[in-house]
């Protein structure tokens, strides 16, 4: 662990295999007064998308301190439409001015006519829509400059045109474009209890060479029409029993990985979100720490 | 169906509650399922009413959170946001509520709205140095009329025949308290650095602002205000505008 | 008034207005604080984290019942004036 004294004046060029949060604009304070230490911060690319102004003053300040990831959320690039390349400007221009230590997206869509939808849509997994997506994921690393990780959706519904499987498609995305893969543990679970599948399988299955970084957030429960349980992809809680143990499963088969933890809605105060990382550090160190010792004794 | 129409058709319904589940999605039961179709609708409209209760929160507490969160339902029905950087979103939310007839009782509503928009607008406005007072100072006098100046990006004027300044800074505390008067007021907007900040300002020299603001020279922007107050005083005004930082510079090209 | 007139009634207007400041270059932001009580009125501020609209990946469980009928009437906070006259009517609307 360091302190705020003997952090390096240097950051590295990736993110580094610790637990980081959410930079929010409540935060911002007292991220800069106490220099708590986190491994990283990420932020959405879309809120600095503004052309001035104390969101970018904070930023700056918090980039020259921590490794920064910059996450999108509105570049749909599961639209069936061509991506639109004024937003891809203003994420080259961030790229450009931030040097984010990664990028990352969703595998969704999230464009129409009538305007930004504001959701991560799912899209059905075909042929038709592997090759669109490729498409995509190639514009948009050309475009920016810099390898894309892309992240495993949480879904409510299927597709009867779907037939290829999730972890297919995104591996074989992964493949043909050579774009990363940001692991979301709450989506593998949310998915898999909306589409009765088992999360351990998915999580065994899941191309762990290609995953750059971790996210880990809380889901909420209801129940679908027919009186089935259904997870919603939150980020309004602290992360679930369930979920922090399909995490460790994860870690045993990632080794230590980037891990975020996500609190959009009903932001708690920073200690709360703090407390969050800690956990998931405690279970990094772990894995680390057996590691080592399967390594000593080999 | 292709991945455009089928987009296409799961748009539509997202968009209208009243039509069926879009083609083509179903369960692990094998069955489409509204209640989850329904997540997606929601997520859609809760998002963005949420977001415009983020940007208006006077609003909101003026007409109560259940009005406010129909309003906005009636407005992000026909209006999502132009782009995915929804700091943008709600703009033309003010408007929209003038119009808006069962809010039609609460005369000041769209004014403070306007200014709840401007604030955020100045939040994310680009960054931009001040006018120096003592180039200005230094113009020979014939020059004067004719010269233009820049608004600082961040500046807005809020001219409302309503005392919108005093609403909303009422409403910056936990308890509102009652108003001192209830009279016209012009209002600006400005971040000249990290804060946003908003004044009330004398009617004329609101009058002197917009049409400096709207591109008018100095000689032209005072003549408006004169007709509207005779006393207008321009040498208080002007001073009084740049020290809260509504000037960014000189129009390039109107200094030989 | 002709062209050279109000260009000599400006110019007056403006250099006494810069001669009765002491501040004749852009002030520091820190200062201007201060300098804000001279001209107009200035209303304390929400706090500098309320950045309007923020975005989010997650979806909500908080459902948002779609009913047609318009029923609500504004419910918020009363504008009153000293005295307690009610400005703005908050009367429902009747329908």
């Amino acid at each position: 662990m360091m302190d705020a004294a003997t952090r390096p004046a240097r950051l590295p060029d990736r993110l580094p295999n610790r637990a980081g949060l959410g930079l929010k604009p409540e935060h911002y304070g007292h991220v800069l007064e106490h220099r708590p230490d986190i491994g990283f911060f990420e932020v959405h690319a879309e809120n600095y998308m503004g052309a001035g102004g104390p969101p970018h003053r904070y930023l700056e300040s918090v980039a020259k301190l921590y490794p920064l990831s910059l996450h999108g959320v509105g570049l749909s690039i599961g639209a069936a439409r061509p991506l639109d390349r004024v937003h891809l400007s203003r994420l080259r221009t961030l790229v450009e001015r931030y040097k984010p230590q990664s990028f990352s997206e969703h595998l969704a869509w999230s464009t129409h006519d009538t305007g930004f939808l504001n959701d991560l849509l799912p899209l059905p997994y075909t042929d038709e829509t592997l090759a669109r997506v490729i498409d995509h994921v190639d514009e948009a690393q050309q475009a920016i400059g810099q390898r894309l990780l892309l992240e495993n959706p949480s879904t409510y519904v299927l597709f009867e045109d779907s037939t290829i499987d999730e972890i297919d498609f995104l591996e074989e995305i992964a493949a043909r474009t050579g774009c990363g893969l940001l692991l979301d543990v709450n989506n593998v679970m949310v998915s898999s209890v909306n589409h009765r599948l088992d999360p351990h399988t998915y999580m065994d299955r899941f191309p762990v060479g290609r995953i750059g970084e971790i996210h880990l957030a809380g889901y909420d429960e209801t129940v679908d029409g027919a009186g089935e349980r259904l997870l919603i992809d939150a980020h309004g809680s602290p992360v679930k029993a369930d979920v922090m143990a399909l995490y460790e499963h994860a870690l045993a088969r990632t080794g230590p990985v980037p891990t975020l933890i996500e609190w959009d809605n009903d932001v708690p105060d920073f200690a709360t979100l703090q407390a969050e990382a800690v956990r998931a550090e405690a279970r990094i160190a772990r894995e680390a720490g057996r590691r080592n010792r399967q390594t000593r004794a080999a | 169906m292709g991945l455009a129409a089928s987009q296409e058709d799961f748009a539509q319904a997202l968009l209208h509650a009243e039509r069926p589940m879009p083609a083509g999605i179903t369960t692990a039961r094998g069955q489409a399922d509204a209640a989850r179709f329904a997540v997606y609708r929601n997520n859609v409209h809760v998002g963005l009413t949420k977001a415009l209760a983020q940007r208006f929160p006077v609003t909101e507490q003026l007409v109560g959170a259940a009005f406010f969160t129909a309003m906005a339902r009636l407005y992000a029905q026909d209006n999502k946001p132009a782009s995915p950087r929804i700091i943008d979103y709600g703009d033309d939310f003010p408007a929209f509520i003038a119009a808006f007839e069962p809010a039609a009782e609460l005369a000041y509503l769209a004014d403070v709205a306007s200014l709840e928009a401007a604030w955020t607008r100045a939040y994310h406005a680009a960054d931009a140095g001040l006018l120096d007072l003592s180039v200005l100072a230094a113009v020979a006098p014939d020059a004067l009329p004719n010269l233009r100046l820049a608004a600082h990006p961040s500046a807005a004027l809020i001219r409302s025949p309503h005392p919108v300044g005093s609403i909303w800074g009422a409403h910056q505390s936990a308890t509102v308290p009652p108003m001192e008067a209830w009279d016209a007021e012009t209002v600006l907007v400005v971040r000249p650095d990290m804060h946003v900040n908003v004044h009330i300002i004398p009617a004329q020299d609101g009058i002197f602002a917009q049409a400096l603001f709207g591109g008018a020279p100095l000689g032209e922007a005072a003549e408006a205000a004169f007709a509207h107050e005779p006393a207008f005083d321009f040498g208080a005004a002007l001073v009084g505008l740049h020290a809260l930082g509504a000037f960014a510079g000189i129009h390039q090209g109107d200094v030989p | 008034m002709n062209r050279s007139t109000l260009a000599l009634a400006l110019a007056g207007s403006l250099a006494t207005a810069v001669a009765s400041t002491a501040f004749a270059a852009p002030l520091a932001p820190e200062k201007m604080a201060g300098n804000e009580k001279c001209y107009g009125v200035s209303l304390k501020g929400q706090n500098d984290c309320a950045a309007g609209a923020g975005t989010t990946c997650a979806g909500t469980s908080t459902m948002d019942y779609q009913g047609n009928a318009w029923k609500a009437v504004p419910k918020g906070t009363c504008v009153t004036m000293k005295g307690g006259m009610h400005m703005g009517s908050l009367t429902p609307i009747k329908g």
